[in-house]
């Protein structure tokens, strides 16, 4: 057997693992080892590479090698679970940035290193030339839009509601963008494919950044998925630049599946795709930020009486739980009712948090048996017969003006329906507004009851109070 | 059939098996698949590995090298942060 057709069944080996790979990752029992069997393809990938590039000079292989498997396990192990969309963002964007590097290096290495080549057309031939610039294109834009989704994330940076003149701005930057790469791959010129090729990268990258920015709130977990489907894409472009179907394979299959991802996050929020990158959460609607009114507030011995006499508690857990690292406290909250014949369980709602699926992932950190943690659609119609509510720093996802003010920014999207509880806590620093910026009217309901603080620290105290009650 | 028809063919049939394969996930694997979709997006270090094959440090080998150093973060911290999420949901069995 030739060298090329041991690669090409290699290849076919490390496509299998990761399309067995990832559907076993889309189930709770078999992800682990999904994800296990994505990275074994990416190894045998890697190996059959360097397995067909026979005898070359490895030091750069070795040092890029080197210096990423370093730089990507310290930021993993010194990362806290909080921060997880953060660094996902992060590692987006870098897979963006490659591609679109490995577009240019290609470009450069055809067309300007080369004395003979007269255009990057004729040198590598319409296709790869054509994709290449699409490569640099959507790879620029995944790597700005998901630097910049990374520190509107952490609150470093925060973006204008509504940027005036967007759509044409994306428009002349599109046709700039698509105007240098024409230049960069037919002018027969020394210099100006260079320029075309920098004004290209340069126009992509801030395609991105006016793409991100005014978008903000509930919406972020969405762009994030996009970008990844994005970074997806930018692979298979590649893929066909370098006419390696590996490539193109892997790349696309990331492209569709964070399409449909993405369209899943879209449905949670009852908006459209189109809707959420116009961008500047709810638009043109007023959003009411008058001051609040009968707010009522108690403390953590209080409420714990009330909660010792119920029956059925639900906790509604939001950003703020993840925030003040109050998993653990609310677990322990969660198993001191249990332990008193208390009815308890976890109402999660799909966008709670800066990911989808993101209250979970920091509830199984504090060991939460899963069986407690239940959707919206499943709970939502248990809140009329449940005696207390907990609101742990979440806002937005549990506020009533959803259903009940068609004017409000985040009208129409599905909600916890906590109100039609008995009684409900709020634990919360402040009244200060959630990520969509607008007043919340539970806090005014007469069945609402702020516990101002900390959200561990009320935790831990509700706890104390309850193992009291035992005895 | 040429080789750009090829490439088409794979790209569509790929798009969707892409579609097929997630079509239904728990809401608890949403940030997990993310990551781990995120992780395979950085299949293009193998593309990368190709540019960077001399030892003279030309400009397109030191993109590649980039490309190398950039798409390595992606693939290693990826699959890693993924696996450490998916590690907790594994603990309570």
């Amino acid at each position: 057997m030739r060298t090329a057709d041991v690669t090409a069944l290699a290849a076919l080996v490390s496509i299998a693992l990761f399309v067995v790979g990832l559907k076993r990752l889309s189930r709770v029992r078999s992800a682990r080892s999904g994800n296990q069997l994505m990275a074994a393809g990416m190894l045998v990938a890697v190996v059959l590479t360097l397995f067909e590039l026979g005898r070359i000079d490895w030091r750069w292989i070795l040092g890029g090698v080197a210096v990423g498997a370093g730089v990507g396990v310290a930021t993993v192990l010194r990362a806290k679970a909080t921060a997880m969309p953060e660094i996902v963002a992060r590692f987006n964007g870098f897979g963006g940035a490659a591609s679109a590097l490995v577009a240019v290096s290609l470009f450069w290495a055809a067309v300007v290193e080369d004395p003979t080549a007269t255009s990057a057309v004729e040198a590598l031939g319409v296709t790869a030339a054509a994709t290449a610039v699409l490569t640099v294109l959507i790879g620029g834009v995944t790597l700005s839009g998901s630097v910049l989704a990374e520190l509107k994330l952490r609150g470093t940076v925060e973006g204008p509601a509504r940027l005036p003149g967007r759509s044409l701005a994306m428009a002349v930057l599109l046709g700039l963008g698509v105007a240098a790469g024409w230049e960069a791959v037919v002018a027969h010129d020394a210099t100006l494919p260079v320029v075309g090729m920098l004004v290209l990268v340069a126009a992509s990258l801030l395609i991105g950044v006016v793409l991100v920015l005014p978008i903000g709130g509930a919406d972020m977990p969405v762009v994030i998925s996009l970008l990844n489907s994005l970074s997806g894409l930018a692979a298979a472009a590649a893929g066909f630049a370098l006419d390696d179907p590996l490539l193109i394979i892997a790349g696309t299959v990331v492209g569709a599946a964070g399409l449909i991802l993405t369209q899943i996050m879209c449905v949670a929020m009852n908006r459209s795709l189109l809707n959420v990158m116009v961008g500047g959460f709810g638009g043109d609607v007023e959003a009411d930020t008058s001051e609040y009114v009968n707010v009522r507030s108690s403390d953590a011995e209080e409420a714990a009486m009330v909660l010792e006499a119920a029956e059925r508690v639900i906790i509604v857990p939001g950003y703020g739980l993840a925030a003040g690292r109050a998993q653990n406290a609310a677990h322990e909250v969660a198993k001191a009712l249990i332990a008193l014949g208390v009815e308890v369980r976890f109402a999660i709602h799909p966008v709670a948090g800066r990911m989808p699926g993101h209250m979970n992932v920091v509830l199984a950190e504090a060991e939460v048996p899963y069986e407690l943690l239940v959707e919206m659609d499943r709970i939502n119609q248990d809140f009329p017969q449940t005696d207390v509510v907990i609101v742990v720093g979440a806002n937005d996802v549990v506020n009533p003006a959803a259903n009940t003010q068609p004017s409000s920014p985040i009208a129409g999207m599905p909600i916890l329906d906590v109100a039609s509880a008995r009684r409900v806590f709020v634990i919360k620093r402040s009244l200060s507004p959630g990520y969509a910026g607008i007043k919340n009217e539970l806090f005014e309901r007469d069945n609402t009851v702020m516990l101002f603080g900390d959200a561990k620290q009320v935790l831990d105290d509700l706890a104390a109070h309850l193992h009291l009650a035992r005895r | 059939m040429g080789p750009l028809l090829v490439s088409l063919y794979v790209f569509v049939l790929a798009g969707f098996l892409g579609f097929e394969l997630i079509n239904k996930v728990p809401p608890t694997l949403h940030t997990p698949l993310m990551s781990g979709a995120n992780a395979m997006s950085g299949i293009t270090v193998i593309g990368a590995l190709t540019l960077a094959t001399v030892a003279e440090p030309r400009v397109s080998t030191i993109l590649g090298f980039l490309a190398i150093a950039l798409a390595t973060i992606n693939v290693v911290g990826g699959f890693l942060v993924t696996d450490r999420m998916l590690a907790t949901f594994r603990r309570r069995r």
